[in-house]
């Protein structure tokens, strides 16, 4: 298969996006479309995401995945330029309707970045920040423990809490900022490639999170390492973008079909890597 | 152009393929020539010729393992490198097929056949026809003709099988009559066996080819097209 075999359009074909007969999923993604001023990022995106699953979401560079991801929590609305219409429906809200405060949207659909950005506060305060600014009144060494633990982090740091959380190594930061975002209890973590930064090994120690984490919350990651994206989703979202630059999806669907004998000859050709 | 060089390795293991398939084809019908004549040193050629067949397997198998280690393949290219895997394995069999003939002859040495050799030659043309079909198939990559083919190599297969079940009738019959034939008779039941499993697994490849082109199970497929010959297609 060359580059010269397929044409790199970005038409939808619905039969390519799968559907959840019969489960109320915990999101509804709902014709999203993103512009920044004149220019059109993302368009018509539809799809919904079964709760505790771990969602990949994959594509070429460019083609509007960071902008999607950013969509599932209006982490847009910090950028000017963006306007954003559609819906994400959240437990049967929209999150986008007026009376919604972005806030707490972020606290109960948290985000971890592909630089890992602690606080340049101790790994204690990193973690009990989100739940003092929430008015928490209960035993914050309990939550700061719990979230520890959760992130698989709590043996490597207990006996050095108040150290800063710069202090720690590259793949502990990014542990501790999984960590702080449980700490407020979210029931979506959007991950933009945690892992791209980080070594072999850490990268399999956040692998291994996500995949335990999955259990609890759901979470849906944007990631470039194909193989990555086959080990650890249950579903997997491929995005492109045409020559005329607007992302679309264009395959959802369970990871092993994706990965193994995807319907879409560009989801072949991208996972492939004929295209990029 | 991206992934140039894995689609030039890719392309290398493919020939390789073809190669080693075409030194069993070859293997099969000299094994079966020189028993129906009795040359027994073209029955020598036949055994010294598996250890290159065997030798091409293992090229093979480090070949794919080499590539899934450096490129890490998905899809379908990491169908084709296992298909690839699977098919050398099935070769490599079938050249142990063709030296077992061999060394049969060898083991009659001057001893006249029971029989003149007419339906096992004829099995010997048809497993090699199955062979060359599967073959193509996998590399042409075709899935409509992959789909195509299928049920016809089954129709096949089951023909070698009926023709086994034949020989082996007619030569039970002999040995009933006498006793004396049983040691030849068994050489030759082992040689209609031989061929019989060689036909298995042709349609074996076909198999495989199947599931690396259209990514579904041979077996779990419901667009079975019976009507093709493999002569119009």
């Amino acid at each position: 298969m060359s580059n010269l075999d397929i044409e790199i359009s970005s038409q939808v074909s619905k039969e390519n996006i799968l559907k959840f007969d019969g489960i109320s999923p915990i999101l509804d993604i709902k014709n999203i479309s993103v512009s920044y001023g004149n220019i059109t990022a993302l368009e018509n995106v539809t799809f919904q995401v079964p709760e505790k699953n771990v969602i990949a979401l994959i594509g070429p560079s460019g083609c509007g995945k960071s902008t999607l991801i950013r969509c599932i929590n209006r982490m847009n609305d910090l950028i000017p330029s963006a306007n954003v219409k559609g819906s994400v429906i959240f437990h049967g809200q929209n999150i986008y309707q007026e009376n919604m405060d972005p806030t707490e949207i972020r606290y109960r659909i948290g985000m971890v970045f592909q630089k890992p950005n602690p606080f340049p506060k101790s790994i204690y305060d990193n973690i009990a920040f989100g739940p003092r600014v929430n008015g928490f009144n209960g035993d914050l060494d309990e939550i700061v423990e719990i979230s520890l633990r959760r992130a698989a982090l709590w043996e490597e740091v207990k006996d050095r809490l108040n150290n800063s959380g710069l202090s720690i190594s590259g793949g502990q930061q990014q542990r501790l900022c999984i960590a702080r975002a449980l700490a407020v209890n979210p029931e979506v973590i959007l991950m933009d490639e945690p892992a791209s930064a980080l070594d072999p090994i850490s990268t399999q120690s956040i692998e291994n999170l996500i995949k335990e984490l999955s259990k609890d919350i759901t979470i849906i990651i944007v990631t470039h390492n194909m193989q990555q994206a086959a080990r650890i989703s249950d579903y997997a979202l491929v995005m492109m973008a045409g020559e005329e630059r607007i992302g679309r999806l264009i395959e959802y669907g369970e990871n092993k079909q994706v990965f193994d004998n995807p319907k879409d000859p560009r989801t072949e050709a991208y996972v492939t890597g004929r295209i990029g | 152009m991206a992934r140039e060089e894995f689609d030039r390795e890719l392309s290398n293991l493919e020939s390789d393929l073809v190669v080693m398939a075409g030194m069993v084809e070859d293997a099969l019908l000299r094994s079966l020539k020189a028993l129906k004549e009795r040359d027994l040193e073209q029955s020598q050629r036949v055994i010294e010729l598996d250890d290159r067949i065997d030798g091409r397997e293992v090229k093979i198998e480090l070949a794919c393992v080499d590539l899934i280690r450096k490129e890490a393949p998905i899809a379908s290219d990491l169908r084709r490198i296992i298909t690839i895997l699977q098919i050398s394995s099935e070769l490599e069999r079938m050249g142990d097929y063709a030296e077992g003939i061999a060394k049969i002859n060898l083991m009659m040495g001057s001893e006249p056949l029971l029989k003149e050799l007419i339906d096992i030659p004829k099995m010997g043309d048809l497993s090699v026809k199955m062979l060359k079909t599967s073959i193509n198939v996998f590399m042409e990559r075709n899935s409509e003709k992959a789909r195509l083919i299928a049920s016809t190599i089954h129709e096949l297969d089951n023909k070698v099988d009926r023709l086994h079940s034949l020989v082996v009738r007619e030569l039970v019959n002999i040995v009933k009559k006498d006793s004396k034939t049983a040691e030849s008779a068994i050489y030759l039941m082992w040689v209609s066996h031989n061929v019989e499993r060689t036909a298995d697994r042709a349609t074996n490849i076909l198999e495989r080819a199947y599931y690396q082109i259209t990514g579904e199970s041979f077996h779990g497929s419901v667009e079975l097209q019976k009507h093709a010959t493999l002569d119009n297609v």
